[in-house]
């Protein structure tokens, strides 16, 4: 009854091919983008906006980018965390350049410096893809194990990256759009959000596009693929270069807009695991599953600190922490054995059930 | 010519060294194998199982103040307690699903083992003493660190019973069987859920031993679940689904990263065991996809 796409006609293949075929979709996605323009910087108090609303949208957008790597083109990585390492100090050094010459301050735009970070992290995501044309399946998430740690490393160990800053800490400089500056957490959770809502959009087109058929494709059956005629090279190495591209994004922004201070630390191993589940527990190939799985991996923590507290539970810290590990755990579970196709399959079966709600049959 | 000998048996010396870390590598990796041929699963909880173990026996022996052995026999029992949960909560509920479905819950078991085993037995680091050697001995000009040897011993004697177990009994058969192909198995009369308990169960005990191992080096922390990370190498160098293989490619790996840090290191600022190992297993497997005892990969459209 609410989603029913009856009487709604397409004339023409423009409308037919529509990104949002369905009023009511449309209706939905401004409805939310209203909500997390206007109302949210509104209602939300300033901490909850920098400590929550701004990493939410980075790790979506990070869980994006793998998905589209794992969810949509089939391979599995392990080495988010270190591509968006690379984004990060890639964006630090573009905007540092012009200082190291002796300029006064970075001259670089802001948009094209964390843009130039992706694409550096794209180049790179390139080369640690090449595995992937000989190792399948489980063996390439090892091989990509091996970028995590061999880019953590280096990011240590060659000061010129941290423009050899002694506690390999880089301060990323202010952020200024043609003269304003984004000083205040609403101002930086604006910022992100337009970043993300943009990129988000780019993905969902790309993976209806050709090449994201070809990604399908890829990870349907590798093989057949290639039989019907997509070179598995330029599909799994368009898929690494994409996917890295968003990491590489999701690095800088995390750098320079939510933390402002990084050190590589930041980007390990247990970043590049937290985005993993992500992507599993929001939905493996779907755009909408990286934002619920983003959601759900940024909230669980904090309510699981919070509840114990308040309902007058009164336990050590240390007893919270390994308690959160337990029911993240029990939860991840659950999850997967009540919607093994993530959360955003569970939206997905909703939609069905409102087409014909009241009347099923 | 003094030198060159002193240079020799300081290369032996390391390499050694490196060998005997790297049997400690292969009995993490050991217990990934059993699990991924006798039910495809990728067991990412190997590291955890060997934590809560090792956390376990050192809690059993301070708790009840037992023997070791007896702590041990008790940590067994739990270890197949565990495996049947794990088997009745997680694994039936998920049989038939993805590769990677039955990864993610295995990091799920992964958070809950870690969680659990601390949320018990405390986060603090325990040392672990059941009387193993310390010290190390001087073998012709090479020192050997005694622990190590016994590791390695105790890593070669749990290959040959493993061996023993599979080629000889009926549950090492039934073992195989479902290996190859589960419902080929199961026509045949073989309960899947009994060979699953079975071989969590086992793999719960090398978790076991693989714990003494490492918490007598290392003392009984969480950084433990750290190193379990370097068994991935080590399967992939040796191929996910060959017994031999874990110990080939725990030797190759364990060697490989000691060699490597003292003689490329000094050149490239140090501290390159951290990801040694996982280029040496990428660089391999781009020659050898299946790794070096892996089951060729066929792939049919």
């Amino acid at each position: 009854m609410f989603y029913r796409e009856a009487g709604q006609f397409k004339s023409s293949y423009k409308e037919d091919q529509a990104i949002f075929p369905i009023l009511q979709d449309r209706v939905g996605i401004a409805a939310i983008l209203l909500f997390a323009y206007i109302a949210i910087p509104f209602v939300m108090s300033d901490y909850l906006i920098g400590a929550i609303m701004t990493p939410f949208l980075i790790l979506a957008l990070a869980a994006i980018g793998l998905n589209i790597l794992t969810g949509y083109a089939g391979q599995i990585s392990l080495g988010t965390g270190a591509f968006m390492a690379v984004g990060a100090f890639s964006a630090y050094k573009f905007a540092t350049f012009s200082i190291m010459l002796g300029g006064a301050e970075a001259t670089l735009p802001l948009v094209v410096t964390i843009l130039l970070a992706g694409v550096v992290t794209a180049i790179v995501g390139i080369m640690f893809g090449i595995p992937s044309l000989r190792i399948k399946g489980f063996y390439l998430a090892v091989a990509t194990l091996a970028a995590q740690f061999f880019i953590e490393w280096l990011l240590v160990k060659v000061g010129w990256f941290t423009n050899y800053s002694p506690s390999g800490v880089i301060t990323a400089p202010p952020l200024v759009i043609l003269g304003f500056e984004f000083n205040t957490p609403a101002e930086k959770y604006l910022f992100t959000l337009t970043f993300v809502a943009a990129m988000a959009l780019l993905a969902k087109n790309l993976v209806r596009s050709h090449i994201g058929r070809g990604w399908m494709a890829i990870r349907d059956m590798d093989i057949a693929a290639e039989i019907i005629g997509f070179r598995p090279l330029q599909t799994k190495l368009s898929a690494f270069a994409v996917s890295s591209f968003f990491c590489g994004v999701a690095g800088a922004l995390w750098a320079f807009v939510h933390l402002g201070t990084v050190e590589p630390e930041a980007f390990g191993i247990n970043r590049s695991f937290a985005i993993l589940f992500m992507v599993i527990i929001g939905g493996m190939g779907s755009i909408l599953g990286s934002f619920i799985g983003a959601a759900f991996i940024t909230l669980l923590p904090i309510f699981l600190n919070n509840v114990p507290p308040l309902i007058g539970w009164n336990i050590g810290v240390d007893m919270i922490a390994h308690l959160e590990f337990m029911i993240f755990g029990v939860l991840i579970i659950f999850f997967l054995i009540v919607e093994p196709h993530g959360l955003a399959r569970l939206w997905t079966i909703g939609k069905e059930k409102l087409r014909s709600w009241p009347f099923p049959y | 010519m003094e030198d060159m000998m002193y240079e020799l048996l300081f290369f032996l010396e390391v390499l050694f060294s490196g060998l005997l870390t790297g049997t400690l590598y292969s009995l993490v990796a050991l217990g990934f194998v059993l699990i991924f041929k006798a039910s495809g699963v990728f067991n990412f909880a190997q590291g955890a199982m060997m934590l809560f173990a090792a956390l376990s026996l050192v809690g059993f022996q301070e708790m009840l103040g037992v023997h070791w052995t007896i702590a041990f026999v008790l940590t067994v029992a739990l270890m197949v307690v565990v495996a049947w949960c794990i088997e009745k909560f997680v694994l039936g509920k998920l049989v038939n699903q993805e590769g990677i479905i039955l990864f993610m819950a295995t990091i799920g078991i992964t958070f809950f083992l870690d969680g659990f085993g601390q949320t018990i037995w405390g986060s603090d680091i325990k040392t672990l003493d059941i009387g193993l050697p310390t010290g190390s001995i001087d073998l012709g000009g090479i020192f050997v660190d005694r622990l190590e040897l016994v590791a390695g011993l105790t890593a070669a004697a749990l290959v040959v019973s493993l061996a023993i177990f599979f080629n000889k009994t009926k549950i090492g058969r039934a073992l195989r069987a479902v290996a190859d192909d589960h419902q080929a198995a199961m026509s045949v009369g073989i309960s899947l859920r009994t060979i699953w308990i079975i071989v969590w169960s086992v793999a719960g005990v090398v978790g076991l031993v693989a714990g003494i191992m490492w918490g007598s080096k290392l003392g009984v922390q969480f950084s433990l679940t750290l190193l379990a990370l370097k068994a991935l190498p080590v399967l992939m160098l040796g191929g996910f689904t060959s017994i031999p293989g874990a110990i080939i490619g725990g030797l190759i790996i364990g060697a490989g990263e000691k060699l490597a840090e003292i003689y490329i290191g000094p050149f490239v600022g140090g501290a390159i065991e951290n990801w040694f190992a996982y280029m040496l297993a990428m660089a391999f497997l781009l020659v050898r996809p299946q790794g070096l005892f892996g089951e060729k990969i066929i792939e049919r459209v």
